[in-house]
């Protein structure tokens, strides 16, 4: 990256920045800078994104037909590694360990995370994970799903699964140190006059994902540990053949995997938070309502788990307690989405990329919300558990939501991670294309949910064909749109324009330093005065 | 393309029902959808509209708000309070599934990579097939082999998982005769996508046919006897005095006083465990580790067999649980045979 800006014709005008300040692998492999270690992270984990996206393509190809194109044993292992790779090795550290890791020590005001060492012992974690991940791809995949249940994971399945599940222990590992990281630079590196209440809300919702990386992911970490004993060594924790129970399995799971969950979408409804208020010249409407809805999030995502498991045989009372836990889990979601909306209201709004995002993410998680009551309500649960409805349901949350919110974040902030500005036409192009694409995979799954359809099928009675037709060309579309942007964002690193401080006269501490920042982000430490999406009209604030 | 077109013609949108489970959850799965669409609805409007008359070329300029009390408090309250509806709805189908009526017929389901077998009263065996009479309860006593299944008829919105290691029960009534899907709906290995079979629908007269052509073994209880002796359990389960080991002569669904001072009933599980790990709860007066564990020894389909046996012991006990003061009838375990699928309930 550094090298391409060398051979820019502007070299003379360029600054020093964090880009171009050192040079060669080393200065990259070893350095403590959040801003480099977030380049490091973005390139891992689109790659990352890619190789899963790549097996969603190829399970999309075997759905075309009923009798499904490709073996059963190829099918399950695609899914799996899909599912596994999606989740840990993209999702957990999409926005945390990318944007947030890039932007919050400048937004409180900071030279760097208050463990800039141990920000980089997370990404080299996280690379230790994603190779043993890959491992077990190369090996011959895992088979399991990524809930990895037992006894199936234990006793039974014959793929890699150690490798997959140490995998993901080490991964887990790297996010939690980013949580802690984060937390800690919250609370004892905010530059002065930067109080809690000027804080901007991409810095509240990560710093209450940080408090979910932190308290829950250890649990991950034992219960995989469990697994791996049971199967390495035959202890009887999960499997009843040997004196385990099952049901301790999908507890201990879910207990991490649900409050996971909102480590995959907080940071989410951070970036669309800085994007709805950018775009609308306005200042957030309710912000202490959606900063505090995202620690209500935190606190209520660890007492929900429980309603993955309505139909495994736990008692009617534990059913009754989780029901209505996960409706007010909902309440501060709905919160989130009211307020984005009415702060366009009396706004000066404007359609540029990364708003098109927002609208993309308030539409579509607004979806996959509203359908998740569907599945927090004890009796239509029973009726859609286990079948396409969930796998409709939590990919509008977590690819309708959290992408889009990556994607959104990503064309908010290239021009503060890279200095170039992007094809806006091309860019407008592909965030239609991905909706477009989004809603014709996922929809009609929906449907094939309510029908019956149970989920992790390598073949299927014929009348579901129709539908799973439509969902395979929408994925294919899903997937041009997200090639587009990966093209022009290379593409702009050389030849994109320069964009300046500031290019959307945005509000916040970042806006306010050179693009791409240097090393220390600030020459001098910042004093705050004002709250946080301060918008005046926006002359004042470009000029 | 004429192919295509057919089969966009022949698209299915909503499943049959065929069970009166069905409908009440239809009506609240178009209960929480219509909702969900008014708040989509609301939502959508109220970014479109916001975003057209405040676009920046009519609206140059924000008016700064800084938010309202009130409204936050609606948006929260009001959305809740429905969803309590939802909540409260939604219990009552729950609790209405976990209790089958006591005139339920009872078929037992074992779970197996990757097929479903089915034993009926009468000791009829089907294998990914499940005959059921139309307008009769119908209660599932579900086991695993190995690892978690789930047995689900779309068609009666019925669903619950199959975890080794425990019984698991559903119920439904069907209410249309018809031929409908049965499938596995939690991941189990390779040929999960194979594990399924029909759920067949009869008017009760061509069910009493169908029933009426199979069993050839023996009913249920018949070969849970035949089992009893062959593994040499009546050496000490004596029938009608004390022996080693406790009577199983009117046990089933009555207490039991363990040594530990705990009571238990004697269900189906705790038949079960019993069975597998006799040491797990010991009778009062009894020693451990007289009975050798049959865990491994014996399938599930086996210990089915051996508790309808010990069932038929106890002769007209409902479902449900009956007074302990019952003195124990002494009768010819063969009195079971004579039940066909249509009074099984009797057993």
């Amino acid at each position: 990256m550094a090298t391409l800006a060398q051979r820019s014709p502007e070299v003379e005008a360029e600054e020093v920045n964090y880009l171009n300040v050192e040079h060669g692998w080393k200065s990259w492999l070893l350095t403590t800078d959040h801003k480099r270690i977030a380049v490091l992270y973005i390139i891992s984990i689109t790659l990352m994104f890619f190789v899963g996206g790549l097996m969603a393509v190829l399970f999309r190809i075997n759905l075309l037909v009923p009798e499904g194109l490709f073996s059963a044993e190829t099918y399950n292992r695609l899914f799996s590694m899909h599912g596994i790779i999606m989740v840990f090795f993209f999702l957990v550290p999409s926005i945390p360990a990318t944007l947030a890791n890039f932007l919050i020590p400048i937004m409180v005001g900071a030279k760097d995370l208050a463990f800039p060492r141990i920000n980089l012992l997370s990404w080299y974690l996280y690379i230790a994970g994603a190779l043993l991940a890959i491992y077990a791809v190369v090996r011959g995949g895992v088979d399991t799903g990524w809930t990895f249940y037992a006894p199936f994971s234990t006793t039974y399945s014959n793929s890699y699964v150690l490798a997959a599940a140490f995998g993901v222990f080490t991964a887990g590992f790297s996010s939690i140190l980013t949580g802690l990281n984060f937390i800690v630079t919250v609370h004892k590196m905010r530059a002065p006059g930067m109080t809690w209440s000027r804080l901007p809300l991409f810095v509240w919702s990560n710093y209450a994902t940080g408090l979910i990386q932190v308290l829950g992911t250890p649990v991950l970490a034992i219960t995989l540990l469990l697994l791996a004993f049971e199967r390495i060594a035959h202890v009887g924790i999960f499997d009843p053949n040997i004196g385990g129970d099952p049901i301790l399995f999908q507890h201990l799971f879910w207990f991490y995997s649900h409050p996971a969950v909102y480590i995959m979408i907080l940071p989410g409804m951070g970036v669309i938070s800085e994007i709805v208020s950018c775009f609308s010249r306005k200042r957030i409407f309710g912000y202490n309502f959606v900063a505090f809805s995202s620690m209500a999030i935190a606190v209520l995502s660890f007492v929900v788990w429980g309603h993955h498991m309505f139909i495994t045989g736990e008692s009617m009372y534990t059913g009754l307690a989780f029901s209505i836990l996960s409706f007010m889990v909902a309440v501060p979601s709905a919160i989130k989405v009211f307020n984005w909306t009415a702060t366009m209201y009396k706004g000066s709004v404007s359609f540029d990329t990364p708003m098109l995002y927002a609208f993309g993410f308030i539409g579509l998680f607004t979806i996959g919300g509203l359908t998740g009551l569907h599945l927090a309500t004890l009796g239509t649960d029973i009726a859609t558990h286990g079948t396409y409805f969930v796998v409709a349901h939590f990919h509008y949350v977590m690819v309708g939501g959290m992408v889009m919110a990556f994607m959104g974040g990503m064309h908010f902030w290239w021009p503060k991670i890279t200095g170039r500005m992007y094809p806006e036409a091309w860019s407008k192009f592909a965030a239609l294309i991905v909706f477009i694409g989004f809603n014709l995979t996922f929809f009609p799954q929906f449907i094939l949910g309510y029908l019956g359809m149970p989920r992790r099928y390598h073949a299927y009675p014929p009348e579901f064909q129709a539908l799973n037709v439509l969902s395979s060309a929408g994925a294919s579309i899903l997937g041009i749109g997200y090639v587009i942007p990966m093209v022009y964002f290379i593409w702009s690193l050389k030849n994109g324009p320069r964009a300046g401080k500031n290019p959307w006269g945005a509000a916040g501490l970042e806006w306010q330093i050179q693009s791409p920042p240097t090393t220390f982000n600030f020459d001098e430490t910042p004093v705050v005065t004002e709250e946080a999406y301060n918008y005046g009209p926006l002359e004042e604030i470009v000029g | 393309m004429l192919a295509s077109m057919r089969i966009l013609a022949d698209l299915p949108l909503f499943p049959v029902a065929a069970s009166e489970q069905a409908g009440s959850i239809d009506a609240l799965y178009w209960f929480i959808t219509a909702i969900s669409i008014l708040m989509t609805v609301i939502i959508f409007l109220g970014l479109g509209i916001f975003a057209w008359k405040y676009h920046n070329k009519r609206h140059p300029h924000a008016t700064q708000i800084e938010g309202s009390t009130k409204l936050e408090l609606t948006w929260s309250i009001l959305p809740f309070l429905i969803m309590l509806i939802m909540f409260g709805w939604g219990a009552d189908l729950y609790y209405k599934a976990q209790t089958p009526p006591k005139d339920a017929m009872e078929i037992f389901v074992t779970g197996k990579q990757w097929m479903w077998k089915i034993q009926y009263p009468d000791g009829t065996r089907e294998i990914n097939a499940l005959h059921v009479p139309v307008g009769q309860p119908v209660k599932l006593t579900m086991a695993s082999e190995d690892v978690i299944h789930s047995f689900s008829i779309p068609a009666f919105r019925v669903r619950h998982d199959v975890m080794p290691g425990h019984y698991n029960t559903l119920w439904f009534t069907a209410t249309k005769p018809g031929h409908y899907h049965l499938f596995c709906t939690e991941y189990c290995g390779d040929q999960h996508a194979g594990m399924i079979g029909w759920v067949d629908v009869l008017e009760p007269r061509e069910y009493a046919n169908w029933a009426s052509g199979g069993a050839s073994q023996g009913s249920l209880a018949e070969q849970g006897q035949k089992l009893f002796e062959q593994n040499g359990c009546a050496t000490c389960h004596l029938l009608d005095q004390q022996g080693r080991c406790p009577i199983l002569r009117g046990l089933y669904n009555k207490p039991v006083q363990l040594a530990d001072g705990r009571t238990v009933i004697a269900d189906d599980a705790y038949i079960r465990e019993s069975i597998l790990d006799p040491n797990a709860k010991i009778v009062a007066g009894f020693q451990p580790n007289v009975m050798p564990n049959f865990k491994g020894q014996i399938s599930e389909e086996n210990v089915i067999q051996l508790i309808a046996y010990i069932k038929s012991l106890s002769p007209s006990t409902p479902a449900s649980q009956q007074g302990s003061q019952q003195p124990p009838v002494v009768i010819a375990p063969k009195a079971g045979a004579a039940a066909k699928p249509g009074g099984a309930a009797q057993h």
